[in-house]
């Protein structure tokens, strides 16, 4: 499969000690499950997707994104972008700085400007450019964090439960904007979460992981 | 940091074995030890360093342990947190001469009770300043030291689970202090036990203090071995190269000693432990530790009080609480000689202390990148410059470099700082940048920042405080150091520190008032920079205020 994010025989293993093993095409705007108790290792096969597996643990298999291996690129070349649960918005960073540090490079500052305020009007938070963005709600802080990350243009995206950090209500929302945004660009989503709402939401192959 | 260290022992090591070749001796031969050794003082200048050393570290550990066992979390502890670490930065030497100026038979304190209280007409005839057991030098060292350890305690308590033990020992019957010292304390003890080591082989071996509080004849080992330096016949230097071995031979006996002391208070503490007592006691111990931290605080601020006093002073006599007429002439005679000194003092520092910090960014960011981890041994590595005394390795330094024909002055001098601002630059930076949450990094990655890029664009902006706090510590570090500036500097690199103390024995108060009281304006003002830069950098980022 040329497009996509592929897992080739993945397994990692922490002092010899197998941890997880997956194996998995990812076409685009298809989105892969990867459920489990916390402490399973689903979080260091999102590390080991971005390059950033810490040094204690091992792993063998390919990741291809796009026809093209990427399993020993430098982290900052993969083009794959992440959520965490925590929105990560960088503290000294206006909103609109933030998201300018995700813009792709190139255009000159009245299209950057531009650009910017785009991607605010597409998630409803016209004029938040100049605030701080310790001073957004949480609903907020996640929209604008999808956005920093998307417009980066990144080829798959890996969201690490993303959604636990808030309330039911808004839940549901975040969600869908995500996986409405992921699908409309054709993106690749690999979703760890433990919460089975999410998986559902989610509407693709589902792994379980450490039961 | 290491190499310097190990060259000034090999270069003090050599000539304690009669081995100059720049005064045209070679080894070996023991007559530099039966020179020291035939020296009548030596024995009371060997008490004077171990019991000014135990004492000063003892004391001010207890009252530290006690202060922290029976208040932390409360009101007064953070007040007096507060209080403290402001004075963290205040040079030894401004502080001891506060100290003196308080305490001295015509200070402060006595003009304020005479003759009131005292019916002192004229100042008393007692020895208090300089006495021969050291006395008034231990307790310059230890309102110093209190500060120290109470901060690098409550660094200590961040990484243990204190509040909630001392809770459990509560709901057993058991008092704050009694609870905290019997679960608490082996744990912060064990992550504090490096910068007690220091306190230790520092007060052993201090010289500023010494000089100015401590007794003349004879003094502290330390003192007589930077008089034998500093003696025109070359030859001289034998003998204070043999005294440098033994000052290290008492340092290191000295950490053994506490080492075993440790083990035997470890054990009389399980003994306690088992024993179950609750702490009867406990209210009067923890009322006693907070007087004690608290006039360890007082005793350095009102002796900054009466530094500005003397600088402004006019005509002050006994026993008036204050001066006659208060005047610019004394800053306007010492101010310019003041600012020579206080250039010297800035360029030295700053170069020193962006130095260290550069250094200690690469090595933290190596660690981040390569997954490196530092064990506790490497933590003992970078502790170890500051264990071994000045006074054993920087005449070796000296006297290396004068066999070598390298020049003494400020280039030297301010490698010689940078041994001992290295290490304090790291530990304050190291933990803050330590604690910065990865993930921002793996976020910025995936955004296409380059490593460089999540550097310089969000790790560093993100941790301007803790970067800048680490900067002025270094630059106080640098501001406070006598020692290396006198000898390395050879004489000739003056710095406000290196003037001050020389004033010390002339004891023209206004001239000493005003050195000392610029020496901590220098060490002071980074300090604020650095909690006023980040608060107007980050006005409008409330991400950040917080540290």
């Amino acid at each position: 499969m040329d497009k996509g994010l592929s897992l080739k025989g993945v397994t990692i293993s922490k002092g010899g000690a197998p941890l997880l093993s997956v194996s998995h095409d990812i076409g685009p705007g298809e989105v892969l499950t990867v459920m489990g108790p916390s402490g399973v290792g689903k979080s260091t096969l999102l590390a080991f997707i971005t390059g950033t597996l810490a040094p204690d643990f091992n792993a063998v298999g390919e990741v291809w994104m796009n026809g093209h291996n990427i399993t020993n690129a430098a982290p900052h070349q993969r083009r794959v972008g992440i959520l965490f649960q925590d929105d990560l918005l960088f503290p000294h960073l206006s909103v609109g700085a933030n998201l300018a540090f995700g813009l792709r490079p190139g255009g000159n500052a009245a299209e950057r400007h531009a650009k910017i305020d785009e991607a605010l009007d597409e998630v409803g938070l016209s004029g938040f450019a100049d605030r701080d963005p310790a001073t957004l709600s949480g609903g907020q802080k996640a929209r604008v964090a999808l956005m920093r990350m998307l417009l980066s243009e990144p080829c798959g995206l890996l969201l690490d439960e993303p959604f636990s950090r808030l309330d039911a209500a808004l839940r549901a929302q975040v969600r869908d904007m995500v996986f409405d945004r992921a699908k409309a660009r054709a993106l690749p989503v690999l979703l760890v979460t433990h919460d089975a709402d999410d998986a559902q939401a989610a509407g693709g192959d589902i792994i379980r992981l450490g039961e | 940091m290491l190499g310097p260290v190990a060259a000034g022992l090999w270069g003090t090591f050599l000539p304690a074995f009669g081995h100059l070749p720049a005064a045209g001796l070679t080894g070996p031969s023991l007559d530099p030890f039966r020179d020291l050794f035939g020296w009548g003082g030596l024995p009371r200048a060997v008490m004077l360093s171990l019991s000014t050393g135990l004492l000063a570290t003892s004391i001010s550990l207890v009252i530290v342990v006690l202060v922290t066992a029976g208040w932390s979390g409360t009101r007064p502890f953070r007040a007096l947190e507060r209080l403290l670490s402001p004075l963290l930065s205040v040079p030894h030497a401004a502080a001891a001469f506060g100290l003196a100026f308080l305490i001295a038979p015509s200070g402060w304190l006595s003009c304020l009770f005479s003759p009131g209280l005292t019916g002192w007409e004229r100042p008393p005839d007692i020895l208090i300043l300089q006495d021969t057991w050291g006395l008034t030098m231990t307790a310059g060292l230890i309102v110093k030291e209190v500060p120290f350890l109470l901060l690098i305690t409550l660094a200590a308590l961040g990484q243990t689970d204190a509040r909630r033990s001392v809770t459990i020992a509560q709901a057993l019957g058991y008092g704050r202090v009694t609870g905290w010292l019997k679960t608490v304390f082996p744990r912060v003890y064990a992550q504090i036990r490096p910068p007690v080591y220091v306190v230790l082989a520092y007060s052993m071996s201090v010289v500023d203090v010494a000089v100015i509080l401590g007794p003349n004849t004879p003094p502290p080992l330390s003192v007589q071995i930077v008089k034998l330096m500093s003696d025109p016949d070359l030859t001289m230097r034998l003998e204070a190269a043999a005294a440098a071995l033994l000052q290290l031979g008492l340092v290191i006996g000295a950490l053994i000693s506490w080492r075993l002391g440790e083990v035997i208070v470890a054990r009389l503490g399980r003994y306690w432990v088992a024993k179950g007592t609750r702490g009867r006691f406990d209210p009067i111990v923890a009322q006693a530790a907070l007087w004690g931290g608290g006039a360890s605080a007082l005793v350095v601020m009102l002796g900054l009080v009466v530094l500005a006093i003397w600088s402004f002073a006019g005509f002050w006599g006994f026993p008036d609480a204050l001066p006659d007429n208060f005047t610019l002439r004394n800053w306007m005679r010492f101010g310019p000689g003041t600012l020579d000194a206080l250039g010297e003092t800035a360029l030295i520092a700053c170069t020193v202390a962006l130095a260290a910090l550069v250094l200690t960014i690469g090595c933290l960011e190596a660690e981040y990148r390569y997954g490196l981890s530092f064990s506790q041994r490497a933590v003992w590595l970078l502790y170890f410059p500051l264990l071994i005394p000045q006074t054993a390795f920087l005449p070796g330094l000296q006297t290396l470099m004068l066999n070598a024909g390298v020049d003494v002055g400020r280039l030297p001098v301010m490698l010689a700082h940078l041994v001992f601002v290295l290490p304090y630059v790291f530990l304050s930076l190291a933990d803050p940048f330590r604690a910065w949450d990865t993930r921002m990094g793996t976020i910025a990655t995936a955004l296409r920042a380059s490593p460089d890029g999540v550097l310089w664009r969000v790790r560093l902006p993100m941790l301007l405080r803790p970067i800048l706090t680490a900067l002025a510590v270094g630059f106080a570090v640098s501001v406070g150091q006598y020692l290396p500036t006198l000898l390395i500097g050879g004489g000739r690199v003056a710095t406000l520190t290196t003037e001050a103390v020389a004033l010390a024995s002339g004891g023209d108060r206004r001239a000493i008032a005003v050195y000392g009281l610029m020496q901590t304006v220098a060490a002071l003002v980074p300090f604020a920079l650095a909690l006023l830069m980040p608060a107007l950098v980050w006005r409008n980022r409330r991400g950040l205020r917080h540290g």
